[in-house]
C-alpha cells in the first residue's frame, strides 16, 4: 500500500476517534457541571475540564478572556477556528478519507461524508439550540456507525490494519489522559480506602460512563466505584474495550501483521508496552503513584505514535 | 432571427418519437409529486456519496454537486451504430496522425495540413520526435464532442485527447437512474455501460509490452476538480491513486513509495496536464510531477496515457484538417462532419469572422471548458466589441464557426418540464481493439436558451440511453 494512503487511513480513523473521545469528556463534563458543586464554584470549572486534558485551555483563554459556559462549549465542540474542536477533528477525518476514497468502500465514504454534511449544519444552528447531550449522542452515534460500516464492509487488508491502528493509538491516549484528569479532580478522596464521598463517587461513576465501561465495572467489582478498581480496569483489563491493555493488545497484533522488514521499531515498542501491562498488578501502579506512573506512560504512547509514522507511513 | 431546433423527443409535428414512447407512456403516468421527490432524493444521494468538482477561481474550493437530470437522453440503437462507427474511425485517424507527426510526417509532405500549424503549435512535443510506443497509440481514452444541429444531423464540435473527463458522472447517472426508476430499465432494452471500468483497465493493460503490468491512476491531488473522478476510477479498477509524491524515479524506472518499501510501476494513467509531469522537463515550478519521468518514458520503461504531445492533434486550429486526416490514412470517407470552421489566421477568413461577428460562435484555439469563447448572438455589442479587439490583436489564437442550434431534450426546470441544449461525449477507448461504451455523457446547459454545457458554466449531465429498436 502507498504510505501517503496508509497515512490517510490512519489518520482519517485517528481524528474520528478523536472526535468520539472530545464528546465522551464533553459528555462527562457536561452533565458534572449541573450537579450540586459543594462549594467548588458555578461549574465552570467543570466545564474547562476538557480543555485542559486536551491543552486547548490557553488557546481559549487567549481568544475569550474570561470561562463563560456557552463559550466554552462552543470552542470545544463547535468552533472551525479552533484546530482541536470536535468540528475540526471531523473536518480532517473527511479531507483524508476524501484523499482515499478509492481505498475505502462507498458505505464508509458516504458516512464519514453525511456526518460532514451534518455537522455543518449543527454549526450553522449552534448547540443550544441542537441540545449538548443530543450532540455528543450524536457523535458517538456516527462514530459506532463508520466503525460498523468499516468492519462490516472493508476487506481484511493492510487499509483495515492501518485504520485499526489509528483507532486503538488515540484510544490508549486517551484512557490515559482522561483517568489522570478525573483522578485529579477526585482530588483527597482519590486515595480513600472506600472512596465512600458523593463527590469522589459521581466522578468516578461518571468517568465509567463516558468510557461506557460502567456495566463492565459493576459486573466485575460489584461494589461503588473506587480509585483502585476504576484504575484496574481501564489500564490492565483487556477485555475492556477502552482500556490501555485492550488497546496496546491490538496494536500489538496489527503490527505483527504488517509486511516490511522497517517496521520493527515500531513493532518492538508495542510487544514492550503490552509485556509492561501484562505483568503489571495494580497495587504495583498504585504504590508508584497513579499519577506518576500515568505521567511516565503518556510519553510511550506518543513515542510508539511516532514509530509508526517513521517505519511504515512516511517509508521509501 | 428564428432558429429551428432538433428535439431528441418530440418530432416537428410534436409527436413522440419512437424510442422515446415507452419513457414519455412512464412520465404521463408517474404523478409530479413522486418525480419530484425522487428528484430530491437524487441530490441528496449524489451529495452524500460526495459526486463533486471543484469549480476553479473559487476561493474557498467549494465542492459543488453537477445537477442530474431525471429525463435522459435516449439514442435509438441504429443511430448510435453510426455515431460508433464514426467515433472510433475519427479516434483511428487522430491516433495515426499522431504517430505520423512525432515520425515520417506524411501529411505535412503531402500538402495537407501545413507545417506551421503543427510544429510551431505549442502543443507539440519535441521530446516525442521518433520514441516508438506500443501499438503506435498516443490517445488510449478519447472524448469526442457531439452536437446536433437543426436537422438532426451530428457533427463533432471537438475532440479530447488530453485528460478527457466526465466518464465518471456518466457511469453515476446511470446508476442513479436504476436506483430511482428501475421500472424503466425493466420495461425496454438499454444498452449497458458498467463495464467501462473494466475496458478501460483492459486498455491501459495492453499499452504496455509487459504480461501483466502494475498500472497506476496520477491525480495531482484532492483539490482538482476532478478528483472524485481519478479516485471512482482507481478504486474501479482497483489500482493504485498516486500523486506525483508518491511515485519517484531511480535508474530510469519508476517505483511507488508503499509500506512495504518501493514497487516498480508500468503504467500510469495520468490525468495531469503534460506541463505538470515532470519539473525537470517541463514546468520547474510543477510540484505535481516525478522528476524524471520524461526520461524514464522516453527509455521505454513507463507507460503513460494518454501520450505526452496529444494535445497537437485536439487543437482547435488542427480540428479543420481532420476529416482530410481520414481520408489520408484510412482512405475512407468520414462518418461524421465537422464544423465548418474559420481560421481567423488566414486573413480572407479574419476578414469574414470579423463582419460576422454577432452570428458565430467564437472561440480560442487552446481553450478548454467554456472559458475564453464569445457566442454571438447571445453576446451584448459591448461584449461583441471587447472580442473583435482581441482577435485582432492575436488572430492565430481564434477559430470561428457558426453558431449551431444544438439539439434539445425535455428537462427538469423550475416550472415544470422545458427543452434545453444538449450535447454528447461519448469515450473512445483505444488499445489491441478501439472500443466506446454505448452512449457516452450527455450535458446539458441548464439556463433557457443557453448553448455552453460545461460544468464549469452551469450545466447539468443526463442518463445517455442508446435503446434497442
Amino acid at each position: 500500500m502507498l504510505s501517503r494512503t496508509a497515512s490517510d487511513l490512519y489518520w482519517m480513523s485517528r481524528y474520528l476517534e478523536r472526535a468520539e473521545n472530545l464528546a465522551r469528556m464533553l459528555d462527562i463534563s457536561y452533565s458534572l457541571s449541573l450537579m450540586p458543586q459543594d462549594g467548588r464554584g458555578d461549574g465552570l470549572h467543570e466545564l474547562a475540564m476538557p480543555l485542559l486534558i486536551t491543552g486547548t485551555l490557553d488557546d481559549y483563554l487567549e481568544r475569550h478572556g474570561e470561562l463563560h459556559a456557552e463559550r466554552l462549549l462552543h470552542f470545544f465542540a463547535l468552533d472551525a477556528a479552533n484546530p482541536a474542536s470536535i468540528y475540526s477533528c471531523l473536518g480532517a477525518a473527511r479531507a483524508s478519507a476524501h484523499a482515499v476514497r478509492g481505498r475505502i468502500t462507498a458505505d464508509m465514504w458516504e458516512n464519514i461524508n453525511a456526518t460532514w454534511l451534518e455537522i455543518r449544519g449543527i454549526a450553522e444552528q449552534g448547540l443550544s439550540r441542537y441540545g449538548m447531550s443530543r450532540f455528543c449522542e450524536w457523535i458517538k452515534e456516527r462514530s459506532h456507525l463508520f466503525r460498523g460500516a468499516s468492519y462490516g464492509t472493508i476487506m481484511r487488508n493492510d487499509a483495515f490494519r492501518f485504520i485499526r491502528l489509528g483507532t486503538f493509538i488515540e484510544r490508549a491516549d486517551n484512557t490515559l489522559r482522561l483517568l489522570d484528569a478525573r483522578y485529579e479532580m477526585a482530588g483527597d478522596q482519590a486515595e480513600a480506602v472506600s472512596d465512600g464521598t458523593a463527590h469522589a463517587y459521581y466522578q468516578w461513576s461518571a468517568l465509567l460512563r463516558a468510557l461506557s465501561s460502567f456495566e463492565a465495572y459493576t459486573e466485575i467489582y460489584r461494589d461503588a466505584p473506587g480509585a483502585r478498581h476504576v484504575a484496574e480496569l481501564l489500564l490492565l483489563r483487556a477485555d475492556v474495550p477502552r482500556s490501555l491493555r485492550a488497546c496496546t493488545e491490538e496494536i500489538d497484533q496489527i503490527l505483527a501483521q504488517l509486511p516490511g522488514a522497517n517496521g520493527r521499531p515500531a513493532q518492538r515498542l508495542a510487544a514492550e508496552m503490552d509485556a509492561r501491562l501484562r505483568y503489571t498488578g495494580i497495587h504495583e501502579i498504585l504504590e508508584e503513584g497513579l499519577h506518576a506512573w500515568l505521567t511516565e506512560f503518556i510519553p510511550l504512547v506518543r513515542q510508539l505514535g511516532n514509530a509508526i509514522h517513521s517505519s511504515y507511513l512516511e517509508a521509501a | 432571427m428564428i432558429r429551428t431546433y432538433f428535439d431528441e423527443m418530440y418530432d416537428a409535428g410534436g409527436q413522440v418519437r419512437p424510442h422515446y414512447r415507452e419513457f414519455a407512456r412512464w412520465l404521463a403516468e408517474t404523478p409530479d409529486e413522486l418525480l419530484a421527490q425522487r428528484r430530491r432524493e437524487a441530490d441528496l444521494l449524489f451529495h452524500r456519496a460526495g459526486i463533486t468538482f471543484t469549480l476553479y477561481g473559487d476561493e474557498q474550493g467549494t465542492e459543488r454537486l453537477i445537477p442530474f437530470d431525471t429525463i435522459p437522453r435516449s439514442i435509438p440503437a441504429s443511430e448510435w451504430r453510426v455515431v460508433e462507427r464514426g467515433c472510433i474511425q475519427r479516434v483511428k485517424a487522430l491516433n495515426m496522425f499522431l504517430a505520423d507527426l512525432y515520425h515520417e510526417q506524411r501529411i505535412i509532405k503531402a500538402g495537407i495540413i501545413p507545417a506551421e500549424q503543427v510544429l510551431a503549435n505549442e502543443q507539440y512535443q519535441l521530446a516525442m520526435q521518433g520514441l516508438d510506443l506500443h501499438r503506435d497509440i498516443y490517445s488510449h481514452i478519447s472524448g469526442v464532442d457531439l452536437v446536433r444541429d437543426g436537422d438532426g444531423t451530428y457533427y463533432v464540435l471537438e475532440d479530447n485527447l488530453r485528460t478527457p473527463s466526465g466518464v465518471s458522472y456518466m457511469l453515476e447517472d446511470r446508476k442513479m437512474m436504476m436506483r430511482l426508476f428501475p421500472e424503466l430499465f425493466a420495461a425496454q432494452r438499454i444498452a449497458p455501460i458498467d463495464h467501462y471500468p473494466n475496458l478501460l483497465l483492459d486498455t491501459l493493460k495492453s499499452s504496455s509490452p509487459i504480461d501483466n503490468p502494475s498500472v497506476v491512476v496520477l491525480t495531482p491531488g484532492r483539490f482538482n476538480s476532478a478528483f472524485f473522478e481519478h479516485a471512482f476510477l482507481a478504486r474501479e479498477m482497483g489500482v493504485e491513486l498516486v500523486e506525483g509524491a508518491d511515485l519517484f524515479v531511480r535508474d530510469d524506472k519508476v517505483f511507488m513509495r508503499t509500506t512495504d518499501g518501493p514497487k516498480a510501476v508500468d503504467v500510469i494513467y495520468r490525468r495531469l496536464d503534460d506541463a505538470f509531469l515532470d519539473p525537470l522537463a517541463f514546468n520547474p515550478e510543477s510540484m505535481l510531477g516525478v522528476p524524471g519521468l520524461l526520461s524514464s518514458y522516453r527509455s521505454g520503461n513507463v507507460v503513460l496515457a494518454n501520450a505526452i504531445g496529444t494535445g497537437v492533434a485536439d487543437d482547435k486550429s488542427v480540428y479543420p484538417f481532420v476529416t482530410d486526416m481520414i481520408r489520408f490514412y484510412l482512405d475512407e470517407e468520414p462518418i461524421l462532419k465537422n464544423v465548418p470552421t474559420w481560421q481567423c489566421r488566414n486573413p480572407s477568413e479574419l476578414s469574414h469572422v470579423l463582419a460576422n461577428l454577432p452570428e458565430l460562435v467564437v472561440k480560442e484555439t487552446q481553450g478548454s471548458g467554456g472559458y475564453g469563447m464569445l457566442v454571438g448572438p447571445a453576446a451584448t455589442a459591448a461584449e461583441i466589441e471587447a472580442f473583435r479587439a482581441r482577435i485582432i490583436a492575436k488572430p492565430h489564437a481564434y477559430i470561428a464557426q457558426p453558431t449551431l442550434s444544438l439539439s434539445t431534450c425535455p428537462t427538469f426546470v423550475e416550472n415544470g418540464i422545458a427543452p434545453r441544449h444538449i450535447d454528447l461525449r461519448p469515450f473512445v477507448l483505444s488499445g489491441r481493439e478501439t472500443r466506446v461504451v454505448p452512449g457516452g455523457l450527455t450535458r446539458v446547459a441548464l439556463r433557457e436558451g443557453s448553448l455552453v454545457v460545461n460544468s464549469s458554466q452551469g450545466g447539468g449531465t443526463k442518463d445517455t440511453w442508446v435503446v434497442e429498436d
